[in-house]
């Protein structure tokens, strides 16, 4: 039997109609609008991308993924990237594509509209919001004398099987970062090292925070905002939950910057900039404030929603954003066994 | 007389198909042997490796005992309303693993582990062992179980010396089946915080995108795959099963239950209880709880709309490409269509994670305009599901005889159009079906998909994940609601082939 060229044509043709029609709808969705890698909370993106459509009619496409996934997409992507915006949830994410010199330089205005605290010097990239590290713990099983005095205390044997965590999600690893460059690798290893014996892991924060509520362990390290969060809907997850700040400087005091910056190879720099110049200005800062997010708003003059303990109380460490180490974090806790 | 074209698509096909374990391969070499050996031999692979083993070597037992003896009573015994039951018991197929897994979690929330692994997996995955031990038993010859219990064995001896051997090929083949989804299934353990190869990849991809630590794992998890497809082999074995003597089997006697009717519609009863009524009970509570306002139509219309798209367009591409491998094995069978046809077969094994990884990494670096399109995403999900189009077309294709196609050429029809207007037309029915797995394995799809899919691409899955992940468990229950329905036609379809394929 003999079969024409034709038919095998036929079916390649059909294959390279398919990516052809494919390749067309990007080029489309490109001309349409911005594409922003996002790996903040996609209700909060969500909410931004509408007010910035509203009010300037460039269309905004997400793809949601997390921190470091991304970050690390970026990279291998290069000058073919996508993206022509990338958010994040925390600054080793910003830091690792900053270091491979994938940002546009942000435009001065957008720049003023953000405390110096909150951004890098080089000015590549800025906070968008901020969060603060918690011990979220069971009301009916810890009272406030037996609470860990520092994230520190986590490590002690005492401590063993009576905590959570979620370290696969990028905000336990912001945290890691944050005690790595506060007190070095040797004592981040032993940490970690301590966290495997005593810890239970879950996956993602509010999951970390449901456990707690429903007795399953006695207290977690996560965000301040999912309590809040939770609090603001059915309350069903958190009615026994109650946060502890770290505060004294502490590690576990951490306040975790979330960036946003322009890609270098955005083929639209300029509804990029614009993007950010939003999110950083006052009607981004306002959703915060008055969205269900509960982050804190980190925008000159923006206040943040009034039921969080002010951002100014929380007794944060020092820490430069721009210089956590997602590499040596993600290295020394899968060499923990945490990953 | 040439068939140069078709072997020539064939082994396009066939050559894209070792493009995961040749990424695997080459990833290898380019780590090096110090970094991977530090990233293979080190104590959480140990972890992950206990993990997947346990969960392999409880889940498959206990789901064969449950399989046969649901087979057994459906298909041998005057079990009351043993049609029902047995539709009961395929009906599981339409609650993707995942959504089974999210329904106790709601039911029971401190479900996890390897106990609570195990009981989703079972409830889970059951029917793959239920459908062809089912078909195997209407089958089987009464006359060998006559011969035993004419030889003085009680119906019990019967039942495991001369009936249970001849299901070792259905045993062995429903097993492997579980045994890769197991290995393959991602959502179903993130939620009962059972940590397999499959989740700690997933882990090291959102940690650190497609890094050593991630194709590593993907390494040992392959290789774990590979074990799996061996062991179903030696245990296979290659008895004769077929039966001598002339004339047809005369149908199977059914026994009757007596006193033990009450414990045997117990099991089924539990069984459909477990396995449906605990999905319908926590969906319809977070529905009702929800009311009209989770609702949000034009964001389930959108995902809808993307996923029965997907489902469709790669249903048509894996049909269409596995048409050349499935004629040339009925028409043209030979040494190296063999080959071939193993290459076909071998991919599907590979879990959804590591075909991901392989298309992304090779699409990111090498292949950069097909990177993040429909088009990539389109040929992981052709490359998964294979083998579930390449079994139906084949069966349908070897029925139509070869003269048909022979006399349409004679009346001026060329090769090809012989074959498109007479073949593929008889064999239609069992390209329904091929459609329709491999559609019902697409609209339940997830880590490939959320690794490859265009940007702004929202499936029902997708969406259903991201809420699930935030508890929003209320918000979520609609899109599992449409996956079930979605998954419903798909499923009866997949039942009454399997009736047929029993002679009824």
């Amino acid at each position: 039997m003999k079969f024409s060229l034709s038919s095998l044509a036929g079916v390649v043709a059909f294959a390279a109609g398919l990516a052809g029609s494919t390749m067309l709808a990007t080029a489309q969705s490109e001309s349409e609008g911005i594409v922003v890698y996002n790996a903040q909370h996609e209700s909060l993106t969500e909410a931004w991308a509408a007010g910035f459509t509203k009010e300037t009619g460039i269309k905004v496409t997400l793809r949601n993924g997390s921190d470091m996934e991304f970050a690390n997409q970026l990279v291998q992507e290069g000058a073919a990237s996508p993206a022509d915006v990338y958010l994040t949830e925390n600054s080793p994410g910003m830091a690792l594509v900053d270091s491979a010199n994938l940002f546009e330089p942000l435009n001065a205005d957008i720049l003023a509209q953000v405390p110096e605290n909150y951004r890098p010097t080089n000015g590549h990239w800025v906070g968008v919001a901020a969060r603060s590290t918690v011990f979220v713990y069971d009301k009916n099983k810890l009272t406030e004398d037996k609470l860990p005095k520092s994230l520190l205390d986590l490590a002690e044997s005492s401590w063993k099987g009576r905590w959570a965590a979620s370290p696969s999600g990028a905000d336990f690893q912001a945290i890691v970062g944050a005690l790595l460059q506060l007190k070095g690798e040797e004592a981040t290893a032993a940490w970690l090292k301590a966290m495997k014996e005593n810890f239970t892991p879950y996956k993602g924060n509010s999951t970390a925070m449901k456990a707690v509520n429903a007795g399953e362990v006695e207290g977690a390290v996560i965000y301040h905002y999912y309590y809040f969060g939770d609090q603001a809907k059915t309350g069903e997850n958190s009615k026994n939950i109650a946060s502890h700040y770290f505060k004294n400087e502490d590690p576990g005091a951490f306040v975790s910057v979330s960036g946003g910056g322009v890609l270098a190879s955005s083929k639209q720099k300029e509804q990029a900039q614009a993007f950010v110049k939003w999110v950083t200005g006052k009607g981004g800062q306002e959703i915060l404030r008055d969205g269900t997010s509960f982050e804190y708003a980190v925008g000159e003059g923006a206040t943040s929603n009034p039921k969080l303990v002010p951002l100014a109380d929380l007794q944060a460490p020092k820490v430069e954003p721009s210089k956590l180490d997602s590499k040596k974090v993600t290295d020394l806790m899968t060499a923990a066994g945490l990953l | 007389m040439s068939n140069a074209p078709v072997v020539l698509a064939a082994a396009i096909v066939s050559l894209v198909s070792l493009l995961p374990v040749g990424f695997v391969i080459w990833i290898g070499i380019q780590t090096g042997w110090e970094t991977a050996s530090a990233l293979i031999f080190r104590p959480r692979v140990g972890e992950l490796l206990i993990n997947t083993a346990m969960l392999v070597a409880v889940t498959i037992p206990i789901s064969i005992i449950l399989a046969v003896t649901l087979a057994w009573l459906t298909e041998r015994t005057d079990l009351r309303g043993a049609r029902i039951w047995s539709w009961f018991a395929v009906a599981p197929l339409a609650v993707p693993a995942f959504v089974q897994s999210y329904a106790w979690v709601s039911l029971i929330p401190g479900l996890h582990g390897l106990f609570g692994g195990v009981l989703v997996s079972v409830l889970a995955y059951f029917p793959f062992l239920y459908l062809p031990v089912s078909a195997q038993l209407r089958r089987l010859d009464p006359a060998i179980e006559d011969a035993a219990a004419s030889l003085g064995n009680d119906p019990w001896r019967v039942f495991f010396f001369a009936v249970l051997p001849q299901l070792r090929l259905a045993i062995c083949g429903g097993s492997l089946l579980i045994g890769l989804h197991l290995l393959a299934e991602y959502g179903l353990y993130v939620m009962i915080r059972f940590d397999t190869f499959t989740t700690a990849i997933v882990d090291q991809f959102q940690s650190a995108f497609n890094g050593p630590a991630a194709n590593m794992l993907g390494g040992v998890l392959v290789v774990c795959c590979f074990g799996l497809l061996g062991l179903e082999a030696l245990l296979r074995g290659n008895e004769r099963y077929a039966r001598v003597g002339s004339g047809a089997a005369r149908d199977p006697i059914k026994q009757r239950l007596g006193l033990l009717a009450i414990p045997a519609f117990l099991i089924c009863l539990i069984t459909a209880g477990l396995s449906l009524g605990v999905p319908f009970v926590t969906l319809t509570r977070w529905l009702s709880l929800g009311g009209i306002g989770s609702w949000r139509l034009d964001l389930i219309g959108t995902a809808l709309g993307q996923t029965i798209i997907f489902a469709v367009a790669g249903a048509l591409l894996t049909t269409t490409i596995t048409v050349p491998m499935a004629w040339l094995s009925v028409r043209a069978p030979g040494r190296f269509q063999r080959i071939m046809e193993a290459c076909h077969y071998y991919v599907g094994s590979l879990p959804g994670v590591v075909v991901a990884l392989a298309l992304v990494t090779v699409t990111v670096r090498v292949a950069l305009p097909l990177y993040q399109t429909v088009f990539t995403l389109l040929l992981a999900y052709a490359l998964l599901f294979l083998p579930r189009s390449l079994v139906g077309l084949r069966t349908n294709i070897a029925q139509v005889p070869v003269e048909l196609e022979q006399a349409a050429m004679a009346l001026g029809r060329s090769p090809a159009q012989a074959v498109r207007q007479i073949t593929m037309r008889l064999a239609a029915p069992g390209v329904a079906v091929s459609m329709a797995l491999v559609g019902l394995g697409i609209t339940n799809e997830l880590t490939a998909t959320l690794m490859l899919a265009p940007n702004g691409t929202r499936t029902l899955a997708m969406q259903f994940w991201s809420l699930t992940s935030e508890i929003d468990y209320v918000g979520a229950a609609p899109y599992a609601l449409m996956m079930v329905l979605l998954s419903l036609p798909m499923t009866l379809l997949l039942y009454a082939q399997s009736k047929r394929m029993g002679g009824r």
